[in-house]
């Protein structure tokens, strides 16, 4: 039975359950004096045999899909002939990968040895049985759930208080998945990232000075060993970010200066949204917008002056971060100095400032710490952007702060090891997770001490 | 006045005409100043909206080319001999006939003084390599045409679409017609004076998947990629995200353990999305074996990325109904739980909505994190369902500015013009919601 059929059925037995524990909540009700009789409303019985029917199975089928695949591919290890199985393991896990895939059909390759195709055979049949017996359970359960739920009710049944509890629990357990989601983060990453250090110390790859991720294909082959110093990566990064930077505070600030001190409420209705598509338009087209109109006419600017510049340089992808983080700092510059007292202001306008005074001696320091965590938290947003990078800088690791010069950044290297053909046990695929973990480390202190500022400061005038 | 005395000491030493002098220089100064800070301001706010409709610009004039395909009309002969010499009319045998030998006769037909083999190509070449695909399906649909002739609309190599583009805009196109020779050149013009060749609209361009060939590749397959992959977030972002929030917001109290899904929430926000991929891939792909490019696992990704934009919207929906709607509920008896669920919930729910509409909409825009779970194949077929494998759209912006070919500047751009009303609509919508269903306490 497929998934969507047994997901069709679950759903029906739902329902069924529902309007079954419902009548029965009536039925018992009408010898004892009616439906007043009853602890909770009718429907909350028709709920409670509802989650009874519906917990068992759908627990069950979690669990039977994060671990059955592994089972599975596990027994189909097993049934290998011993040459096959006594691989080493990343030789192992590409010899799956050709099962699952002559398993799925989808590889016909006629050199491959019998040994395969059996094996294929038994996947299929293990995945084909699996699904049965899975179906069988859960179906099995889902009724026993049901079951056990319809002989409990009674008329003096705490059904709603058994409900609401049921509910609140499922409630705290959507509230745990970010806390899930950031353990599975730094546990995924981090794994992996230890098992890249242990095959290239730490050391090396934090002050190490070159980075060419190329492994050998051969052990003999020459110049083969690869490198792993991110150091150039870091100064890459360090660059396009800064120059983004360089772009969007100025901008970002004086943008939100004017629109909050100066324009009238009809210029600020209609230049607010505009600026806020800048916000709204992906980054991909930003990249594209870099690589095919910026990067060209920086070069032709850089022909006319006489210099040399990369066709991939570092300018072009900073100027154009900095157009799409200009927003960002606008935005979040604007809410602290709008966080500003008014009687700040007239106290300053009082003593006979002006405006720009007002501006530069009274509001931009009261509102410095807001704006001092915007522009950490667009630092963070320039650090982790991939796809203008990966689009318009370039791909070679030069240790350089010339901003004519084509650098490349953490997050192109990310995706240039892990996009395409990839063996999971290499260095070079190991090497993504171990630039994903320093990524995660660093936007996050980024972040923490940003919103840590920007709560502390604003509690400050609330 | 105590605050004078200082002003009484300085002003006794200067004339007061000096002191007006003083005054007036140092006032033209601050007044400059002032000025030239408004400027700088109002320099900013022109800046911003200039870099916006540079980059409308761009994409627009890059783009709109694209909407249309030259095509050329030639008089098919369906010859029943070339296609189906059995006579059996087997869709097997249909399917798998050579049609290119059709669209060279027809070719041959038109300029008939075409004899070597030399020239034979060079003609063949101006015509798109999809033409077959579109004879195949006019005889799937109807064999009964064999044997006839009907005269059909065929489109043109994207080289051939750039140069009619070019010729009829009367510009010169980068030198476009350099890439053909003379005697290309001569055809191309004697079928234009003869109205054989014209732009279309380019249906092809929304009803196809990804093609090598310009004049073939489309926007739907990733278009439908995007669909199956945003439907699978919003089914679990949505509930997930509304659940978090009405836990955080009315059931927990305030306790350290809060705090920390709370502080982790707002990190979470603003971990990069390339994050996100590491983690798909790791987790989904290779512990739980999901297969790679397929539209659910990037939903899943997505979800994780869009869960605490939905979570912190939606707590900010909640918080806006004001306290007294809860106290009515509790005085009259509801629990707690049918507080929020009948009054609360329901009032807070278009401000819920804006929030994953808006989440969605950025989901839609992102392509990182797709990168990392290999939804970056090629992929020509129209995904069928969240486990077929897909591409989504911005990746296949991303795929397509990468191509090498000159048509797909073009069709990159308008693939961006797609992506882009896409994502109008959605945010009009959400603006809409809100203005339509908001109430002020």
């Amino acid at each position: 039975m497929r998934l969507p059929t047994l997901l069709l059925i679950l759903a029906a037995m739902l329902i069924a359950a529902y309007f079954l524990g419902r009548q029965r909540a009536l039925s018992l009700a009408r010898p004892a004096g009616g439906i007043r009789s009853l602890h909770s409303l009718p429907k909350y019985y028709g709920y409670y045999a509802a989650l009874g029917a519906l917990l068992p199975g759908v627990a069950l089928l979690l669990m039977w899909a994060a671990f059955s695949d592994s089972l599975i591919t596990a027994r189909v290890v097993q049934s290998l002939p011993d040459t096959l199985r006594n691989q080493p393991e990343a030789q192992l896990g590409l010899t799956l990968n050709d099962i699952r895939n002559l398993a799925a059909g989808q590889m016909f390759d006629e050199t491959r040895s019998a040994e395969f195709a059996v094996a294929a055979d038994l996947y299929n049949s293990l995945r084909e049985a699996s699904r049965k017996i899975l179906s069988g359970l859960v179906i099995a359960l889902s009724f026993g759930g049901f079951a056990l739920a319809w002989f409990q009710l009674r008329p003096q049944f705490r059904a709603r208080n058994r409900v609401e509890s049921a509910v609140r629990f499922m409630l705290i357990l959507a509230s745990l998945l970010a806390i899930v989601t950031t353990i599975g983060i730094l546990l995924s990453v981090s794994f992996e990232a230890l098992r890249f250090f242990r095959q290239v110390p730490v050391s090396e790859f934090l002050f190490g000075l070159s980075w060419s991720p190329q492994t050998a294909i051969r052990a003999d082959q020459v110049g083969s060993s690869g490198a792993f110093g991110a150091v150039p990566l870091f100064v890459g990064t360090l660059l396009i970010s800064g120059i983004a930077l360089l772009v969007a505070v100025p901008i970002g600030l004086m943008i939100a200066i004017y629109l909050s001190e100066y324009a009238r409420p009809a210029l600020r209705r209609i230049v607010k949204p505009v600026l806020e598509v800048l916000a709204g338009i992906p980054t991909v087209v930003y990249g594209y917008f870099a690589a095919l109109t910026v990067a060209p006419m920086i070069r032709l600017a850089g022909q006319q002056l006489g210099l040399d510049v990369a066709s991939e340089a570092a300018l072009g992808a900073g100027l154009v971060m900095g157009i799409m983080i200009i927003p960002f700092v606008s935005s979040l510059s604007d809410d602290a100095i709008n966080a500003v007292p008014q009687a700040m202001r007239d106290g300053s306008f009082a003593l006979g400032a002006t405006r720009s005074e007002t501006i530069k001696r009274v509001v931009l320091p009261a509102a410095l710490p807001g704006i001092v965590g915007g522009v950490l938290l667009a630092a963070s947003r320039a650090i982790g952007e991939t796809m203008i990078v990966v689009m318009a800088a370039g791909l070679s690791a030069n240790l350089s702060f010339n901003p004519l010069e084509s650098v490349t950044t953490v997050t192109v290297q990310i995706v240039t090891l892990l996009v395409g053909d990839q063996e999971f046990d290499s260095p070079k695929t190991l090497a993504a997770f171990a630039l994903g973990l320093m990524l995660f480390i660093v936007t996050l202190i980024l972040n923490i001490v940003a919103l840590q500022v920007v709560r502390r400061y604003r509690e400050q005038y609330e | 006045m105590i605050a004078d005395d200082g002003d009484d000491g300085a002003s006794r030493q200067l004339s007061p005409e000096e002191t007006r002098r003083r005054v007036d220089a140092s006032l033209r100064r601050r007044y400059r100043a002032e000025r030239r800070f408004r400027y700088y301001g109002l320099c900013s706010v022109c800046l911003g909206v200039i870099f916006l409709v540079i980059l409308f610009g761009t994409i627009i004039g890059n783009g709109y080319s694209a909407f249309r395909q030259g095509f050329v009309q030639l008089d098919i002969h369906f010859d029943a001999d070339v296609i189906d010499p059995d006579g059996g009319r087997d869709p097997d045998v249909l399917s798998v006939a050579d049609y290119s030998l059709l669209v060279k006769a027809a070719l041959r037909e038109l300029v008939p003084e075409v004899t070597s083999r030399g020239e034979k190509r060079e003609l063949n070449n101006l015509v798109s390599a999809g033409a077959v695909f579109s004879l195949r399906e006019t005889v799937m649909a109807d064999p009964g045409i064999l044997g006839r002739k009907r005269s059909l609309w065929l489109p043109l190599n994207s080289e051939v679409d750039l140069w009619l583009k070019a010729k009829l805009s009367g510009t010169d196109g980068d030198g476009i017609s350099g890439r053909f020779s003379a005697r290309q050149l001569g055809w191309l013009e004697r079928l234009l004076a003869d109205d054989r060749i014209e732009l279309q609209f380019n249906t092809a361009f929304f009803t196809n998947g990804d093609s090598r060939e310009p004049e073939l590749a489309g926007v739907w397959g990733a278009t439908k990629g995007s669909f199956f992959m945003l439907l699978v977030t919003l089914l679990l972002s949505f509930p997930l995200g509304v659940a978090a929030a009405i836990y955080l917001e009315e059931f927990a109290r305030r306790s350290w353990w809060v705090d920390v899904v709370e502080v982790n929430i707002n990190n979470l926000a603003a971990v990069p999305s390339i994050v996100f991929g590491l983690l798909g891939l790791a987790v989904f792909i290779n512990f739980f074996g999901l297969p790679r490019s397929a539209p659910l696992v990037g939903g899943l990704v997505l979800t994780l990325m869009t869960l605490p934009v939905v979570i912190i919207a939606s707590r900010a929906a909640i918080k806006a109904v004001p306290p007294s709607v809860r106290e009515a509920a509790l005085g009259i008896g509801a629990s707690q739980m049918q507080m929020v669920f009948h009054h609360v919930l329901p009032l807070a729910l278009p401000g819920m909505l804006t929030g994953a509409i808006i989440g969605m909409a950025r989901a839609l825009g992102e392509s990182a994190p797709l990168l990392m779970i290999g939804m970056v194949a090629f992929i020509v077929d129209v995904p069928s369902g969240p486990m077929s494998p897909s591409t989504a759209l911005p990746v296949q912006i991303y795929l397509w500015a990468d191509s090498p070919e000159r048509a797909f500047v073009a069709r990159t751009s308008a693939a961006i013009m797609v992506l882009l009303a896409f994502l109008l609509v959605m945010n009009a919508t959400a603006v809409w919601l809100r203005s339509r269903f908001e109430r002020r306490w």
